[in-house]
């Protein structure tokens, strides 16, 4: 699988997390291609943090409105049915618990739940923007990402970056299979059948529990 | 009283030194007619308060471009490298805050209250010299009000007693930004008489605005 084709899948199997009627919070990259695979007859809300609900796709050229981007500052649309907010009534709905699910991206993330995706000493430190907020705020958290960098493992024992948040993870999505953060530990719920057990272990630094009934990935 | 002045008039009220809050959310919603004529003016040492550092060519990132910002409270800075780049040379000293945090602290600044209760940033660093206070055993740090010597913000359409309607996703920072400066100015894209926005879309009252920059319209 080439990177693009590793991210649409990753976007097409967190879609079917989602359930109709939901509000949900999409990162911005990989985690914004979700809202690609959503089923026409299921109705989900997009929250978009800088201050709406109803968050549309993205607007053909010269339909372009300066007051309507998205979190990411990027041109958007509207649904019938959205709503225009603050950022305090925005941040009220997402740390009120009235986000149903967030999807982010993770530099890294561990056994405890524990999340790292928003600097990198010394090298690049954007700011958090609101996702310290999602993460603690929204009913279930659920990372998107590329099982590794470049190889390296993003899976850990214990994050080495600065976290996010602690312990707020619920899901974790790659190409490789979809991991449950429990009170035990990560458990290897579904696995991509591209590749093996001891394939996905030997790119996890983290322990990875393997259930009797773990199922093909669902994509 | 008239409250209607010209952009550069509305301008001369920031002086050097002064913490300047401004609305805006990477650039939508940014009052940009205000934030070039600061450019063009000069002020220095100013301490920003504002979602984020916008970019390098647009809202509240030229002044930091210019050299005029000392201080920033931001929660984003990652869409203008010049940010960054006097962080690291330490040029401009940078206080990064959870966006619901930031928000939080201006709106209670503007309501009265002393303080709020967060879950955000509990067990990361934003963590680091705060208060934690457990309630029905949750863990919550201790947040305080932020206030400014000024707040800039725009008003899609703003009446000459300073009542505004906003459009699109344009509130952002600018409803609650309105509520704790001690001066406050809206830059009007559209001006109106009173009595032409309906009362019922009036979201910011015009109570709080000391000022309206209007500069003809686009």
């Amino acid at each position: 699988m080439d990177r693009s084709e590793i991210k649409s899948l990753i976007a097409r199997r967190v879609a079917k997390e989602l359930k109709d009627g939901d509000v949900i919070n999409l990162g911005i990259g990989l985690p914004t291609m979700v809202a690609n695979y959503i089923p026409h007859d299921m109705d989900i809300t997009f929250h978009s943090e800088n201050g709406f609900i109803g968050l549309g796709s993205v607007p053909e050229s010269g339909m372009e409105d300066k007051d309507i981007v998205n979190a990411g500052g990027q041109f958007a649309t509207v649904k019938k049915g959205g709503v225009f907010f603050d950022s305090a009534v925005s941040f009220g709905i997402i740390r009120g618990g009235h986000v149903d699910a967030t999807v982010l991206g993770a530099l890294q993330v561990d056994q405890e739940g524990n999340l790292a995706n928003w600097m990198i000493p010394g090298k690049i430190v954007p700011g958090m923007g609101g996702a310290m907020d999602l993460v603690v705020g929204a009913k279930k958290v659920i990372v998107a990402m590329e099982h590794t960098a470049k190889g390296s493992p993003k899976i850990l024992k214990k994050c080495s970056l600065p976290l996010t948040a602690a312990r707020e993870v619920d899901l974790i999505v790659t190409e490789m299979g979809v991991i449950e953060v429990t009170k035990e530990g990560l458990v290897l719920k579904e696995i991509n059948p591209e590749f093996t057990i001891d394939e996905i272990k030997s790119v996890t630094e983290a322990e990875l529990i393997i259930p009797e009934d773990l199922k093909e990935m669902e994509i | 009283m008239n409250k209607v002045v010209t952009i550069d008039e509305a301008v001369s009220h920031i002086k050097d030194g002064m913490t300047v809050m401004v609305g805006g959310f990477l650039s939508c919603g940014t009052p940009h007619k205000l934030m070039d004529a600061l450019v063009k003016n000069g002020v220095k040492n100013l301490t920003i308060i504002c979602n984020d550092s916008g970019y390098p060519e647009s809202g509240v990132g030229k002044l930091i471009v210019n050299r005029q910002v000392k201080t920033l409270y931001a929660s984003h800075i990652g869409t203008n490298s010049e940010t960054g780049r006097q962080m690291n040379s330490k040029e401009l000293e940078v206080h990064l805050i959870p966006q619901g945090t930031l928000a939080e602290r201006i709106r209670i600044a503007g309501a009265g209250l002393g303080g709020f209760l967060t879950p955000t940033g509990v067990g990361t660093i934003v963590e680091e010299g705060k208060q934690k206070i457990e309630i029905d055993g949750k863990v919550y740090l201790l947040e305080l009000p932020l206030k400014a010597d000024a707040a800039l913000i725009l008003g899609h359409k703003v009446d000459k007693k300073g009542n505004i309607a906003y459009r699109g996703a344009t509130r952002n920072f600018n409803t609650i930004m309105a509520t704790a400066a001690d001066l406050v100015i809206v830059e009007a894209e559209n001006l109106v008489e009173v009595g032409e926005i309906d009362q019922n879309d009036v979201v910011t009252p015009g109570l709080f605005i000391d000022y309206i920059a209007f500069g003809g319209e686009n």
